[in-house]
């Protein structure tokens, strides 16, 4: 299928999100589509998908101008999409989920089960995406969750585009070199595939033809062979330093000593299991592993929010068990959780409300049971200029902000108060290249000014950017801790289990060296 | 989301404020007043569908009107032959009807009339008045009460109970100490808020500790308090010396809260609890606004996951938001047993005042001073179906306040109906988290 768009426009308001877009998808062409957050990347897909109606401009497939009013009719046309927030029923099989709308039936309604089975085998089996039809979907890995998802959006009457909505943001790094291989298969069987993404080794690995855009207008098209800081500069439109500036790490005193930490989740499962660490006062450990091997547990026990059933958490040398995590707070533990929407802000609240979220009874801010409204919202008025926080005012609602600008309102209320341990999990998930950078930036002056930092990170190249001591989580514990100039590979195998002395020519080929392994 | 409401709308551009004007001839450019206006009233703000949906429930009332009278409903068998006698009839039935709920409520026409004439004093005229008002104390009381709750994700349906509660506190205090007004009446009025809060704090304790959810607990508290209540009123403890109906001992005077108006005409029955409800709402106002207890309560109510992590106590701040909410609601029942009440409690005292609150909550949406307002508006419906019975159904007042937060409570319904444009923020809708 050969996709044109021609100026397309989408206005709310007196806002326009996407501003006179022109873009050809070829057949059997990877089109990625660049931009950071708020560029108006998703909305352009939501128009492709019919979700929503363009202002003006056209939509040609294959020359001939069409018109969506709905999801519906973008599939009828062909198109596929698969949306960064998985839309499945978690209790459902596999080819229940692959049915979902347009179920197999045999006379008078009754569910054809083997029909359905056979329609997931057919298109696994077509496009070489191994899955079983029989599993239950909330049981699956996060990767094999996606690839039903591809195999909803490919059993469609006659999909020939698929659009994939920042498929590769909740993928380890193993699931994202294998999502990278399907979309290659994909293409070369015919398919074009239209890719959204900020990840610019992604990018590179798999594109044929890349588009930027910022704040809705395409700013470049680019060739993949394009480097890394030309795609980081058109999107944010300056030039971007990708590589951190730091120097070697002083570390004097150890600030965090975590000791047989031990948690068992409701049903029995030890998700941390006897496990050390220790991080000392002025160094970046990066704690690295694949999502789910207690990472969460591990950062919610510092902070108190879990009662561990075993081990000792101290700071500074002092046991802090048993105190609560608002004193934990005042003591001076800094936060920022990985999942923001949920943990990290109150997206009702304003802007200035979220930055005291966690002092708000503290002096200068309250007193006497007394919320100040006035130092609260000159504290807001300093964070804003201080850390660029891009907001109309700060009395605008935390949700109104972008994925970038709302985790800078969480940096910015952990860094404005005194401070000795900060636990930053995930801190740039969801963030752009402009935001990204500064993140990084602060988090090394953190350091530098003696805190002692432990981050967490699912992805490799932001441990390998900031940290000083590498520490690998696997199945509750610490299995490795290495210095940061270790190899990939070295990691990725403890990741998964490994041993770190295990390096032997059999596992060491697999990993590619094509960017796609992050 | 229907296509409708993302169609762009042409905004009017707000005049850009340039600054350092060089040129302070050029006259500003002012948006056009009526326009503007035009443009809210067309809107689906919270304003305007509160607005609505008044609008609407009474011609839903009114049809309903209609068609339940007997004989308006016969006229329309021959609209085609005399289509004028089911006209006039219907239009007769529906005016006199609201308008002896008018009358009921807020100003008697013949009572003006005589009032001119000489015949009636100033307080005769203001009677309805004052029976709206003495019918909304309460509900000032248990809106502020769960609307409260609500602010922390709190569903508190016990406000029945609590108020009972409160209710038998302030009567025990205000029977058996002998003590002067000045320190009798507050100490019963506190009595009676300490009790309602007690019994308000177990469901929030059951949830911060068990995770019990409370509009289960708070449901068979009522139950429980309802039931209580029969018995207590039949122990010799309270039971009233003088009479053998199902009735408490009076009040002594000096726990009694003054009358506002009998100064004027004895049976002006507003009285204090009035004063103390509107106050309770600006200090509902303070504490949700500007303590550090109500951003508590808000975040909490938004967000339990991101508070916790800030280092807030979630459980605790389920239970004592419970508490306030249920002393609020104690005070309803304070006002009850040392006020209308005073003479002897009855367990049909508490009425539904507490069930109401919910409703007067969501009217109000959960702010003070809406909760104020939608207190009082009930109170004027309960005041005038009383007055105007017979000959109007006291059924149409509880039909119009069920039809008032039915739409109330779907704006998409208002919307549609009448066509109105989406605001910006989109609809409001008052939603109690983890329900």
């Amino acid at each position: 299928m050969r996709l044109e768009l021609k100026g397309l426009t989408k206005k709310f308001g007196s806002f326009t999100a996407d501003d006179d877009i022109d873009l050809v998808v070829e057949p059997g062409q990877i089109h990625a589509v660049l931009g950071e957050n708020g560029a108006g990347k998703s909305t352009l897909m939501n128009m492709l998908y019919g979700i929503l109606q363009p202002t003006s401009g056209e939509i040609l497939i294959d020359e001939e101008q069409v018109a969506f009013s709905g999801p519906g009719d973008a599939i009828a046309a062909g198109i596929g999409m698969v949306h960064q927030h998985f839309k499945l029923v978690g209790p459902f099989s596999v080819a229940d989920n692959v049915q979902l709308g347009r179920e197999h039936t045999r006379t008078a309604g009754v569910l054809s089960a083997s029909a359905a089975r056979k329609a997931v085998l057919d298109v696994s089996e077509q496009y070489g995406l191994r899955l079983d039809p029989d599993a239950i979907c909330e049981d699956l890995p996060v990767g094999v969750q996606q690839r039903v998802e591809i195999v909803k959006a490919l059993s469609g009457p006659k999909t020939e585009l698929l659009i994939l909505d920042e498929p590769t943001a909740v993928l380890t790094p193993a699931e994202i070199t294998e999502l990278l291989q399907i979309m290659r298969n994909l293409a070369a069987a015919g398919t074009s595939i239209l890719f959204i993404s900020h990840k610019l080794k992604e990018v590179q690995a798999v594109a044929d033809t890349i588009t930027v855009i910022r704040r809705g207008k395409v700013v470049a098209e680019l060739e993949p062979t394009a480097s890394e800081s030309e795609m980081a500069s058109a999107m944010v439109g300056r030039a971007v330093s990708l590589q951190v500036d730091k120097t070697p790490a002083q570390p004097a005193e150890a600030r965090l000593e975590v000791k047989g930490l031990t948690v068992v989740s409701g049903a029995g499962v030890k998700v941390l299991d006897e496990l050390d660490l220790t991080v000392h006062s002025g160094e970046i450990v990066g704690l690295a592993g694949v999502e789910g091997n207690g990472q969460t547990e591990l950062a919610r026990s510092i902070l108190g929010l879990i009662k561990p059933d075993a081990g000792s958490i101290a700071v500074d040398g002092e046991d802090v068990q048993g105190r609560s995590p608002a004193r934990r707070i005042a003591d001076g533990l800094g936060y920022i959780p990985e999942d923001r929407g949920r943990d990290g802000l109150v997206a009702e609240f304003s802007v200035a409300e979220n930055l005291v979220l966690n002092q708000y009874r503290d002096r200068p801010f309250a007193s006497l049971g007394m919320v100040n409204a006035a130092k609260v919202h000159q504290q807001a008025v300093d964070s804003i200029a201080e850390f660029d926080i891009r907001t109309q005012s700060p009395d605008e609602s935390a949700s109104s902000l972008s994925g970038g600008n709302q985790q800078k309102v969480i940096i910015a209320r952990e860094f404005s108060r005194p401070r000795r341990f900060l636990v930053a999990a995930q801190p740039t998930r969801g963030v752009d290249v402009g935001a990204t950078e500064f993140i990084h930036s602060r988090l090394i002056a953190e350091r530098d000014t003696g805190t002692g930092v432990l981050l967490i990170s699912s992805e490799l190249d932001e441990i390998y950017a900031l940290a000083d001591r590498i520490a690998v989580i696997y199945n509750g514990r610490i299995v490795g801790e290495v210095a940061p100039d270790t190899p990939r590979e070295v990691i990725g195998r403890l990741m998964v289990g490994g041993q770190i002395n295990a390096e032997t020519e059999a596992d060491a080929t697999t990993d590619e060296p094509n960017g796609g392994d992050r | 989301m229907s296509t409708e409401s993302q169609t762009p709308d042409e905004q009017p551009e707000a005049p850009e404020r340039i600054e350092a004007l060089p040129e302070p001839e050029q006259p500003e450019p002012r948006p056009n007043f009526m326009r503007l206006f035009g443009r809210y009233l067309s809107e689906a703000n919270s304003v305007m569908v509160t607005v609505y949906s008044l609008l609407l429930a009474f011609f839903i009332g009114a049809v309903l009107l209609i068609v339940s009278d007997e004989y308006t409903r016969s006229t329309w068998t021959y609209f085609f032959a005399r289509p004028q006698d089911a006209l006039l009839n219907s239009w007769y039935l529906v005016r006199d009807s609201y308008l002896a709920l008018f009358e009921g409520s807020i100003l008697n026409l013949n009572t003006l009339d005589k009032f001119i004439a000489g015949t009636a004093d100033f307080g005769d005229l203001l009677r309805p008045l004052s029976e709206t008002l003495t019918y909304a104390t309460p509900l000032i009381f248990t809106g502020l009460a769960v609307g409260l709750a609500f602010r922390a994700g709190l569903f508190n349906i016990g406000a029945q109970g609590q108020l009972i509660f409160g209710m038998l506190g302030a009567l025990i205090i205000g029977f058996s100490l002998d003590l002067p007004i000045w320190l009798h009446l507050p100490l019963a009025v506190i009595a009676g808020a300490v009790a309602g809060g007690l019994f308000g704090a177990i469901p929030g304790v059951l949830k911060a500790s068990t995770g019990a959810h409370e509009v289960i607990s708070s449901i068979m508290l009522n139950n429980i308090a309802a039931l209580f209540l029969v018995w207590a009123i039949s122990t010799q403890f309270l039971h009233s010396e003088t009479s053998s109906q199902l009735v408490t001992k009076p009040v002594d005077t000096s726990a009694r809260l003054p009358t506002l108006l009998s100064s004027l005409n004895e049976t002006l029955r507003v009285n204090l609890a009035l004063v103390i409800g509107v106050v309770v709402a600006i200090v509902v106002w303070w504490l949700l606004n500007r303590s550090t207890f109500g951003f508590r309560i808000r975040a909490v109510g938004f967000n339990e996951h991101a508070s916790a992590t800030a280092g807030m106590h979630i459980g605790r701040t389920y239970t004592t938001t419970m508490a306030v909410s249920g002393a609020i609601a104690g005070l309803a029942g304070a006002a009850l047993a040392l006020g209308v009440g005073a003479s002897g409690v009855t367990n049909n005292t508490a009425l539904e005042y507490g069930f109401d609150g919910i409703t007067v909550a969501l009217l109000g949406r959960a702010n003070p001073g809406g909760i104020v307002a939608a207190a009082v508006l009930f109170g004027a419906l309960k005041a005038g179906s009383l007055s105007a019975q017979p000959d109007v159904p006291v059924d149409i007042s509880i039909l119009l306040q069920a039809i008032i937060v039915l739409f109330i409570a779907a704006p998409a319904l208002v919307r549609a109906i009448l066509h109105l444009r989406t605001p910006r923020g989109g609809l409001v809708t008052l939603e109690a988290k983890g329900w």
